[in-house]
């Protein structure tokens, strides 16, 4: 193949910055989003720290300017409308910057090609014009905090009218910041949402068929569709509150007869399917680890793949739970809450099958089954916390709470968080080469684990005592000011748990260059990115590879290792050799 | 990298592959564009039916035989542009320019009509602002009718003149003599997108003139 010949003659820009090649890319996406990953949590940090001490001089806020901080003679003292700033971008950052790229981003990128047997993407330069897109989107984002008035301070929602005119919140250039930088990313997601689900449908290897690719690769093609039919909602709806924001339109702002409700239930329709974007990669992966690490295959393959179709389909039409308290005709919200709850059947019989994957298993507890295993006990709870919610009655109560806060960051952080460790464990190999250090990966795992539900749990509680979700100082009610000690315990918990993180981003940047050698396949899996050097060469495959299997196979008894790789062979045409291709090791 | 730079339209097809890439990509792609034309749409319909004092009777303010005509027009150059195709499918290379080059005027012409149109209508008071909406001249409608409407018909085109842009593109490379009766790919993604946009305009013309 030409492309072979030419990989060692690529300029230096060619290779690592402007590459088309998907898996340069993957790491482009990874590196990016890590970045974006550190900024959200800092963020995270500066609110917590108002939580705990609120209006106490901040250390280290007189580094900030007089805009964010209020300088006194003790320190600096954060603002109000810096505080709005700090809760919109944390959740914008952390969702559009972080999750969504590294599940989509980096894990769509890496494996989809890898998975079902593919040189590349289809279409290698849309690929590498979709990362082209995303980093600028999100250094715009960052720029808005440079920007006078601040950055956009309305929620990761913005709610109209309180987004749709600045004299709401002081916020004008930011906010339209906002808008045009989600747009951009938008152009971003939908370039690889169409790259994905091309490639998938077309550039199967001989044999792949569809219930022969690996849970990972069926989660990323669903997400791919999801996406493909939820962004252009959201690009709609930015666009109108953009007019509104710039040309004077008014179709959110009330006072020209415009329609906020409208807003909510543009960016919601968007909205719920996003929330199954940023999970069901997370579920792929998690199935992967897991079958790997319990040495069995996955318990009910079909039903884990229609579960993953049945959980995108419900998405589309649930997505009134999130305004049960914006007003709605009752019979409406009732639809809404059973339409809600029937998702619960599909995530359960997720959950239950990967009980019985693991049930009776040889089980491996290396770092990515760890962290996969706290994923699934995280989503459980996460999970059962949404269906409080779901219930109409129950969410009268606790509705913009901290109880919704810990329910997300279950999901999102205990969720979504953990697969994303265990996936950046599992195939750093085929990133880089070599293995993460183990020691410490479980170092990193237990006291993530311990930390992050101390930080998290209590949230439930004072949610339920009624401690708003959005709220500059909650001593300023009464009924709040005993809650402050839990807030202050949250706060040294949380600076605690990003500490911790230290422990991921040193083992992942020192191995690198320090890590043990990763051969083809290190932890004995099945699927076709393990067939390949680590990392693969440009052009993946030397010959096409031919499957005969599925990506499950452990602990087969035709065999006598404890793992099948797809494109081995059966018993029967060893006895003859075949001219099959072999996975060439370079 | 002679490989990316390559038409990417037959990489490795596998067995069992149904269309080639480029094609399904366009497909997928389009079904995207449907959405975002959902959202405008949709939140069009829920105005209207919210406000209904903001928006006046048909052919009150809009001129409703001149867009009829126009989209007359534009249902003609989808034809052109399947004759472009059909020329090219048979190999015949100087009907694949001549139909490109009259799709391509047709196109020109409907966007030309419609900034006409757009000229004639805010000199009459009908903009798209809230504070401005008749404050020139006393006509029919309210602030959200001249919201949606130039949003609705301004991203259509605005389609329309990225397909224009487009499809110069594609003469271009057909005036180098690119494609044949075995090459014809980007012939058939370009008319896939102009059909679409031309089915949008179908929509548009109809909910928002004519109802």
């Amino acid at each position: 193949m030409d492309a072979h010949a030419h990989a060692h003659e690529m300029p230096w820009i060619r290779r690592y910055i402007f590459s088309t090649d998907h898996k340069t890319i993957a790491i482009q996406f990874l590196l990016m989003s890590l970045f974006f990953l550190v900024v959200g949590g800092l963020l995270a940090m500066m609110m917590r720290w108002q939580l705990g001490f609120p209006s106490e001089p901040m250390p280290g806020g007189m580094l900030l300017p007089d805009e964010m901080m209020a300088p006194t003679p003790a320190g600096a003292i954060m603002l109000p409308e810096f505080y709005n700033s700090l809760v919109t971008m944390h959740g914008t950052i952390m969702i559009f910057f972080a999750i969504m790229p590294l599940l989509v981003g980096v894990f769509g990128n890496l494996l989809i090609p890898l998975q079902i047997g593919a040189d590349d993407m289809a279409f290698p330069r849309l690929n590498m014009a979709s990362f082209w897109m995303a980093f600028p989107a999100g250094l715009l984002m960052l720029a808005s905090f440079a920007v006078e008035g601040g950055a956009a301070g309305a929620g990761w929602t913005s709610y109209a009218p309180l987004s749709a005119s600045g004299e709401y919140t002081g916020v004008y250039l930011g906010q339209q910041l906002w808008l045009i930088s989600l747009t951009i990313l938008g152009f971003a997601s939908l370039a690889g949402a169409v790259n994905y689900i091309t490639t998938i449908i077309n550039m199967r290897a001989p044999g792949m068929t569809w219930f022969r690719m690996p849970l990972a690769t069926w989660a990323l093609f669903i997400t791919a569709i999801l996406i493909l039919l939820a962004i252009p909602i959201l690009a709609g709806a930015l666009i109108m509150l953009l007019f509104d924001q710039t040309i004077g339109t008014a179709f959110f702002l009330p006072a020209s007869d415009g329609e906020p409700l409208l807003w909510q239930h543009l960016f919601w329709f968007f909205g719920h399917p996003e929330v199954y974007i940023l999970i069901l990669p997370a579920m792929g992966i998690t199935s992967d680890v897991l079958a790997n690490g319990a040495r069995k295959p996955v318990f009910g393959y079909h039903a884990m793949v229609l579960a993953i179709v049945a959980i995108a389909f419900l998405s589309w039409i649930v997505w009134g739970h999130h305004m049960f308290q914006s007003g709605m005709n009752p019979m409406l919200g009732t639809t809404f809450m059973i339409t809600t709850m029937v998702i619960a059947v599909p995530s359960a019989i997720k959950v239950f099958n990967w009980l019985g994957t693991i049930y009776k298993g040889n089980i491996h507890l290396h770092t990515p089954m760890l962290h996969a295993l706290g994923f699934v006990s995280m989503f459980i709870i996460g999970g059962l916390s949404g269906v409080f919610m779901a219930s109409t009655p129950v969410d009268v109560y606790i509705h913009d709470t901290y109880f919704i806060v810990a329910h997300l960051h279950y999901v999102l952080f205990g969720g979504s968080l953990f697969a994303i460790f265990a996936g950046i464990t599992f195939w750093y190999p085929k990133m880089f080469g070599r293995l993460m250090n183990e020691k410490w990966g479980r170092i990193h795992f237990w006291l993530t684990m311990i930390l992050y539900n101390i930080v998290f749990w209590p949230m439930h509680s004072i949610g339920i005592q009624g401690h708003m979700r959005r709220i500059y100082d909650p001593t300023q009610y009464e009924f709040l000011q005993p809650l402050q000690p839990i807030n202050q315990f949250i706060t040294m918990a949380a600076f605690a748990l990003v500490a911790v993180q230290v422990i991921y981003a040193l083992n992942f940047i020192i191995s690198i260059w320090k890590g043990k050698k990763a051969g083809n396949n290190p932890w004995k899996a099945n699927s076709l990115e393990w067939t390949v050097p680590s990392p693969p060469p440009h052009g993946n495959f030397e010959l096409v590879p031919i499957v005969y299997r599925g990506p499950y196979e452990y602990s087969a008894p035709d065999v006598e290792e404890d793992y099948w790789l797809q494109d081995a062979p059966p018993p029967s045409e060893t006895a003859a050799p075949a001219l099959e291709p072999q996975p060439v090791a370079d | 990298m002679s490989q990316a730079a390559a038409s990417t339209a037959d990489r490795h097809p596998m067995p069992g592959m149904m269309v080639y890439n480029v094609k399904l990509g366009m497909w997928i792609f389009l079904l995207s564009e449907v959405m975002f034309f959902t959202a405008l749409i949709g939140s069009y319909i829920i105005l209207r039916f919210a406000h209904p004092d903001h928006f006046a009777e048909p052919g009150a303010v809009l001129n409703v035989p001149l867009t009829a005509f126009n989209t007359f027009v534009l249902i003609c150059s989808s034809v052109s542009m399947v004759k472009a195709y059909a020329a090219i499918t048979q190999g015949d290379q100087k009907g694949l320019r001549f139909w490109l080059l009259v799709t391509i005027l047709l196109g020109t012409f409907f966007v030309g009509v419609q900034v006409v149109e757009y000229i004639i209508l805010a000199r009459e008071g009908f903009v798209p602002m809230a504070e401005l909406y008749g404050v020139a001249h006393e006509i029919e409608g309210a602030a959200l009718y001249g919201a949606t409407f130039y949003t609705m018909t301004g991203f259509h085109g605005t389609h329309v003149t990225i397909g224009i842009l487009c499809m110069w593109f594609v003469l271009y490379r057909a005036w180098q003599g690119k494609y044949s009766a075995d090459n014809y790919g980007a012939v058939e993604i370009m008319g896939l997108y102009w059909h679409f946009v031309d089915l949008v305009w179908i929509i548009l013309f109809t909910i928002v003139y004519l109802i």
